[in-house]
């Protein structure tokens, strides 16, 4: 299950009416929290994630099943302009280079639910921000940990919660999943 | 200021008469990039209307007052939206009613000539898609030839003119659209016309169009004549009528010729193109007025919305053909090829019969342009 933060049910209205209803709630929502929208329109599936782009909101991805159009979309937060912080940075090659050197790496995912859904590296364990204390107390503090989000501004805050818990080997992933060419699988259900 | 609504007819009647016309298209860009209406009157701006949803003040100025302005969207609903915004700000604008969907869907028809024997031939211009339909009337009898799957314009036009279809046929299996010719047969007890060699897989009965086999209408000699003429699709046949009209369907246009490879046979057919073209075509009278079944820009209108012209003036003009070398036609036709039409290959199951889509997925399957030209 794709765990979200808000849910719109749009079901049966024509366009413009999922766009506009869309627009509305996400004012409601903070900046990062995740809203899905289920709607019955096909105009909305191509119309929700334009109108996403063009507000800056982060469309995560769309899911079609049984006639009812379900989108994923993420509240901007302003986040690239953010400063980073944590000390130990690797780019996206390098976690390429270790995973295909099968070091003994371990990847968290700090991206929302969704976003994790839609695609992420193998084995990456998805730990969402504002989950991420009671996922590391199952976690080993000697392990090589990469973090990774999508653009390295949630893993920079992550990989120092961390690191602030006591664990030693921590790499905070830049720029993360927007740049990511390697392999990735989805997880829909 | 009152917002009305203009008919898909009201807007085929100002683009064919080159009335002044400026289209608020408010669909998202991708869409409006694919697909939109034309004309050499038309002016076009393009702003999503969930760009407008906190109001319209910023796009006033761009908006002319001098010529009707239409706002048009996917099926209406956020055209009479803006249309309501721009109203409230005191300009005088139109929507589209029903929206590109109605666009796609209408049916301007059009008188081409009379026939020697009394009767006359009519062309449908779907001018949103560029489809064309015919029907021949002649003593109380129509044949249909390429009808979309609006049948009831071409079963109300007959009823308008008392008379009764016959035949229905179809110049080849058709990629871009949906054919309505097996369902207008069903309706009135006509007989059904397909190419045998587009038909393998069909899953209904239907009578052989052969050449030699001329089929008449009415009592007299109105004749339609087929003939063989692959390249499009392997079956496709053209038919003189009256010894003074050409049918092309999908093979020769008026600025450009037909695909080959909708059927994923582009290297194979593209010879028997050529013959078709080259050889069969340039051994017909020139004077024949080629009729075909599409047109693929504005520009191929003539004045009174009609598509046609003779064929001895296409062999001087059509560049598709003027290409004396074999190889560089070869290269034309298989190297500039448009992409494919929106879902053909759903729409050729549906015209097989493999597959029974409900209306609303018939509308999805064909929006958009219809793209059975290389140019």
């Amino acid at each position: 299950m794709i765990q979200t933060d808000m849910k719109l049910d749009a079901k049966g209205l024509a366009c413009p009416m999922p766009v506009v209803k869309t627009k509305k709630i996400m004012q409601e929502l903070a900046p990062g929290k995740v809203l899905e929208v289920e709607a019955t329109d096909k105009g909305s599936i191509a119309d929700i994630k334009a109108w996403a782009e063009s507000v800056g909101h982060q469309y995560i991805g769309v899911h079609e099943e049984d006639g009812v159009i379900t989108h994923y979309l993420r509240k901007t937060t302003g986040e690239e302009a953010e400063e980073k912080r944590f000390p130990h940075v690797v780019s996206n090659e390098e976690l390429q280079e270790a995973l295909a050197a099968d070091e003994d790496v371990q990847i968290i995912d700090v991206r929302e639910s969704a976003e994790y859904a839609f695609g992420h590296i193998p084995g990456a364990i998805s730990a969402p921000f504002g989950e991420l204390e009671a996922i590391m107390n199952s976690l080993d503090k000697e392990m090589s940990l990469y973090v990774i989000c999508r653009t390295g501004n949630r893993s920079d805050m992550a990989a120092q919660k961390l690191a602030d818990a006591g664990f030693r080997n921590v790499k905070n992933v830049v720029p993360g999943m927007s740049g990511w060419n390697g392999s990735s699988q989805k997880s829909m259900n | 200021m009152a917002v009305t609504p203009l008919t898909a007819g009201d807007i085929a009647k100002k683009v064919i008469r080159k009335e002044p016309l400026f289209i608020l298209d408010v669909r998202n860009e991708d869409a409006f990039k694919d697909w939109k209406i034309e004309g050499e009157s038309v002016q076009h701006l393009n702003i999503p209307y969930f760009d407008l949803l906190d109001g319209v003040e910023h796009i006033l100025a761009q908006l002319p007052t001098d010529r009707p302005v239409v706002v048009v969207c996917a099926k209406e609903g956020s055209s009479i939206m803006v249309a309501d915004m721009l109203s409230e700000e005191g300009r005088e604008v139109h929507y589209l009613k029903g929206g590109m969907k109605a666009w796609s869907e209408h049916l301007e028809p059009v008188k081409v000539g009379d026939l020697k024997e009394g009767g006359a031939i009519y062309q449908f211009v779907r001018i949103g898609k560029g489809c064309l339909s015919y029907m021949i009337v002649s003593e109380g009898e129509a044949a249909i030839v390429d009808a979309t799957r609006m049948t009831d314009v071409f079963t109300s036009f007959a009823d308008e003119l008392g008379v009764k279809i016959t035949n229905v046929l179809d110049t080849h299996l058709h990629a871009d659209h949906i054919s309505g010719g097996r369902q207008i047969a069903q309706q009135t007890g006509g007989t059904y016309w397909l190419p045998p060699k587009d038909a393998a897989e069909v899953t209904f009965a239907y009578e052989p169009l052969e050449e030699g086999h001329v089929i008449t209408v009415g009592k007299s000699k109105i004749d339609i004549q087929p003939i063989y003429s692959p390249g499009h699709t392997i079956g496709s046949t053209s038919f003189i009528v009256d010894g003074a009209y050409l049918l092309s369907g999908d093979i020769l246009f008026i600025d450009s010729i037909g695909r080959p490879d909708l059927a994923g046979l582009a290297e194979d057919w593209v010879g028997d193109l050529r013959v078709t073209l080259y050889e069969r075509y340039r051994a017909l009278t020139e004077e024949l007025i080629v009729l075909p079944a599409h047109f693929m820009i504005i520009e191929e209108l003539n004045a009174d919305g009609s598509v046609s012209e003779k064929l001895g003036t296409l062999f001087a003009k059509n560049h598709g053909l003027n290409i004396a070398d074999e190889k560089e036609f070869r290269k034309l036709v298989t190297d500039n090829l448009p992409p494919q039409p929106n879902a053909y290959q759903e729409i050729r199951q549906t015209n097989m019969g493999k597959i029974t889509p409900d209306i609303d997925a018939q509308r999805e399957m064909e929006i958009g342009p219809n793209r059975c030209a290389v140019r």
